[in-house]
């Protein structure tokens, strides 16, 4: 394993019952790469996402971050070592201000390790966070309950939550998946940014032209299998991916 | 010039609470008295009642006690609930302090002073070690361990004879005259209220009404959720534990009572009654229920009939609570403002 | 020794299982946790007392008219109170709680305490089995025991409304999308777990006097039996009825009886503790309760 290699996944299976969800998979990313994983429908993606991040065990296989094995960690555990990720399903606090969100992972062990702060000083991190995401700063909206968020808010928030853990992997569930054109469209710099700093990213997508924009390298899995890796154009112009989406717009688009 | 139109009605609180509902622009004394006016009240009543021993006589007074013991429990019962934890059995909490205190006091001969702050923390640890394994389970769930617990306790002493068996354990250590125990568990209840409120005003705090709404993003925040329950359950434990030890010196006794039903569904029904999440309203509703199933002991055995149908009309009709509607209320106080028009 | 082990073992399992046959009906076809099961199975024991006794009604007569009286006081608990916090998780709990106490005080104020409260048997009489004597009540609770999960399991399985209430169960919104009324459907399976309780408590409460605390009792035991078998699958709740049961025959013979009720609550609170799903629960189910 070279010195700059900082995510390993090394055969990693996972069943469900009987119903190989993930099976076998490996693939190396380098410290600063943007890697998207694609696929269609039930294709394993959200679990390889929950299996690298510990909130499924895999059945076997293992993960290695920096060198270190981290496969049977647990979540929160993981998450301190500095990989964040997001939900497909985003769900806020509902019942707090939208900016008391960010305060649970600006109070994160690793969040304050880093960052440090006391009270009141994350309340500004928060609203400065959410500034970054998008959110118009002096508007009312970081002040309201996150319950009335629109959707494209809420999955603005979901990014914002990550971002606040000072992560060096960002793993992005479905982040385009309800928010509008524009809403994409005002995102992508930011994450293109992101990427440019330096931030290892992971993004599971279904909008491939907007998310070749982001990413460097492509996987694609089917029925829990990869079949295709490299660079984004290479792998929407191999064959098995083509089948796979059979019918689908996606590909001949992207 | 200006001339005086007639009257319209504003709210009280307009001008006073900008934006949030922790800032506050305050311009008058009246205004301040708006604002701390109900606080100052419900403490100058707790304060006073001690004193009116002559013209409440001493039966009232050992119901102030009752309903300050259900009042703590209650406040435990609702700091749970805002971390997603629902207890059916309260008793549980109350039983350990009761029993930690009595062991204490019996077996080495420590004196209330030290031996209720000891049961206090040693039964809360005991509890929370007990609740430990089953933190990770949801709602009714953790309602049901909850609820069988305290029972298997009683049983578990009954059949093995520890603790006093059947008997219990009398003779304890009297707590001073009635006055300054009222005054003490006055105290610890109101320091309890503003000690739970200020708790959840801070960011450690909010990771507990964190994992009630989404415990998944919680984790995903990098927090260990059973660490995090476990000292929510220790938290909510001390009043209770306290509550128990306290009153088992006041009565010098404890027994198999100490796990009775009724110290798991009456700081329940407090809260609900009350209204879950403001700590006021659950020692508000504790302070209602107390009372009111004391009037209601001329009914006999009836009067748990009334009182589970109250608690139904409640849960059915006005689930946020008897404070909130109240709160909600005092906020739409309106004044008359005089209408003033400029003519030319 | 052993032959009266195996023999009480099985009675006791089959009252456990009678016993919680209508709470984990309606938990597992309507979700809602009934925790006024315990009243209703008490209270339909009053009701025959009062059919047989005071109003002077033939035994075969009293029985089914309990049965349908439980079904529609199920019925009327959901449209007066339980539709109306339905999905309240919390609330849903403590309001069949208080229906529960609510009928089971109101019992204790009226007087119905004293020893004279018991209902007759079907059948007089006892059997020797192999040198252990048995009566006939206990062998006709063991019979019904035996029909009822089979019947319930026919229910579920191969009939119409037994299928809508089971898709109810899994899916609300799709079951609803569906063309199937949730109310509707909830109300007639909390009426069906009534009237299996009434049953229950028909067959099971001549076996002793009828005691307020019993009431109490049935509640624990059924839910120790839910429990511990998981929900929905009556292999599960068959075992689980069978486990406690002979559990507490044995702790009782070998032991000494003041164990039996701690083996109900240990086996609850180690189960959950350990194994969420219960023994037989599946996927789902754990993760609504994890």
């Amino acid at each position: 394993m070279s010195q700059d290699t900082i995510i390993k996944v090394a055969g990693l299976s996972k069943n469900f019952g009987g119903v190989k969800a993930v099976n076998g998979v490996s693939f190396e990313l380098k410290r600063g790469e943007a890697l998207g994983i694609i696929g269609p429908n039930g294709s394993g993606k959200s679990t390889m996402i929950n299996l690298i991040t510990g909130f499924v065990k895999p059945s076997s296989g293992k993960v290695f971050y920096n060198g270190r094995d981290i496969t049977g960690l647990s979540p929160d555990k993981i998450v301190n070592l500095g990989i964040a990720r997001s939900f497909q399903m985003a769900k806020p606090f509902y019942n707090m201000p939208v900016y008391k969100n960010l305060i649970i992972p600006l109070f994160s062990p690793r969040a304050r390790k880093l960052a440090g702060g006391r009270h009141g000083d994350r309340d500004e991190s928060a609203i400065h966070l959410l500034e970054e995401v998008g959110f118009e700063r002096d508007s009312h909206i970081p002040y309201k309950p996150a319950g009335s968020l629109p959707h494209g808010y809420v999955k603005r928030l979901e990014l914002a939550r990550c971002l606040a853990l000072e992560p060096d992997v960002i793993i992005l569930d479905e982040l385009f998946s309800g928010m509008s054109m524009s809403e994409v469209a005002g995102i992508l710099p930011f994450l293109e940014r992101l990427r440019d700093e330096g931030k290892t990213l992971i993004m599971v997508e279904h909008r491939l032209r907007e998310l070749f924009r982001v990413v460097d390298k492509a996987i694609c899995l089917n029925f829990g299998e990869k079949i295709a890796e490299g660079a984004p154009e290479e792998v929407v112009q191999n064959e098995e991916v083509k089948k796979s989406y059979l019918g689908s717009e996606v590909v001949s688009g992207a | 010039m200006r001339i005086q139109a007639g009257f319209r009605k504003e709210r009280i609180d307009r001008g006073i609470k900008a934006r949030t509902d922790d800032i506050f622009a305050i311009a008058s004394c009246r205004e301040i008295l708006y604002l701390v006016g109900p606080r100052f009240l419900l403490i100058a009543a707790l304060l006073i009642f001690p004193l009116l021993k002559s013209i409440t006589g001493i039966y009232w007074q050992n119901v102030l006690m009752i309903t300050a013991t259900i009042a703590l429990l209650a406040l435990s019962w609702d700091l749970l609930h805002s971390v997603g934890l629902v207890s059916l059995g309260q008793a549980l909490f109350f039983g350990a302090g009761a029993y930690a205190t009595g062991y204490l006091n019996s077996k080495f001969g420590w004196s209330p002073v030290l031996a209720i702050p000891a049961a206090t923390l040693l039964g809360a640890l005991f509890s929370t070690a007990l609740l430990y394994p089953v933190l990770r389970l949801r709602g009714i769930y953790f309602g049901l361990i909850t609820f069988a617990v305290p029972m298997l306790l009683m049983r578990i002493i009954e059949a093995t004879k520890i603790l006093g068996g059947t008997e219990g354990i009398s003779g304890l250590t009297p707590l001073p005259g009635i006055t300054i125990t009222l005054y003490i568990i006055i105290a610890v209840t109101l320091v309890c209220v503003y000690g739970y409120q200020r708790l959840f005003e801070t960011d450690y705090g909010l990771v507990f009404k964190a994992i009630r709404d989404n415990d998944r993003s919680v984790i995903a925040a990098g927090f260990n959720i059973q660490l995090f329950k476990a000292q929510a359950v220790f938290l909510a434990a001390l009043p209770a534990t306290f509550a128990g030890a306290f009153l088992t010196h006041h009565y010098q006794f404890v027994g198999l009572p100490a796990f009775a039903m009724d110290y798991s569904v009456l700081p329940m029904a407090s809260v609900i009654i009350g209204g879950p999440g403001s700590f006021i309203g659950a020692m508000l509703g504790a302070f209602i229920v107390v009372p009111l199933s004391e009037f209601l002991r001329t009914f006999g055995t009836l009067r748990i009939v009334i009182y589970s149908l109250v608690l139904l009309v409640f849960v059915v009709g006005l689930p946020q609570g008897l404070f909130h509607y109240l709160k909600r209320k005092y906020d739409q106080f309106e004044r008359l403002v005089p209408i003033e028009e400029v003519e030319k | 020794m052993t032959s009266s082990v195996l023999i009480f073992g099985l009675v006791n399992s089959a009252i456990l299982m009678l016993t919680a046959l209508g709470f984990s009906l309606i938990f597992g076809l309507s979700g809602v946790a009934n925790l006024a099961h315990g009243a209703i199975y008490l209270s339909s024991g009053y009701v025959a007392w009062i059919f047989l006794n005071s109003l002077g009604l033939p035994y075969f007569l009293a029985v089914p008219l309990t049965i349908v009286a439980a079904g529609l006081l199920g019925a009327a608990i959901y449209w007066l109170v339980i539709m109306r916090v339905r999905g309240l998780g919390l609330s849903e709990v403590i309001a069949t709680f208080a229906v529960g106490v609510a009928i089971l005080e109101f019992f204790r104020w009226m007087g119905f305490v004293t020893y004279e409260f018991n209902l007759p048997v079907l059948i007089k009489g006892s059997l020797d089995i192999s040198g252990v004597s048995v009566d006939y009540q206990r062998l006709v609770i063991v019979g019904v025991g035996i029909l009822m999960a089979a019947l319930l399991w026919l229910f579920a399985h191969h009939t119409k409304i037994g299928l809508a209430l089971r898709g109810m169960a899994q899916d609300e919104y799709t079951a609803l999308s569906l063309g199937i009324d949730s109310d509707w459907a909830a109300a007639l399976s909390m009426a069906l777990g009534s009237a299996i309780a009434a049953l229950a408590a028909v067959v099971t409460l001549p076996l002793g006097i009828i005691s307020i605390n019993l009431g109490y009792e049935v509640l624990i035991m059924a839910l120790a039996v839910t429990v511990l078998g998981g929900l929905e699958s009556i292999t599960g709740l068959v075992v689980g009825a069978l486990l406690l049961g002979f559990a507490r025959t044995v702790t009782g013979t070998y032991f000494d009886p003041k164990w039996m009720e701690v083996v109900y609550l240990i086996a609850l609170v180690l189960v959950l503790a350990v194994k969420p799903s219960g023994l037989f629960g599946k996927y789902k189910e754990l993760e609504e309760r994890v």
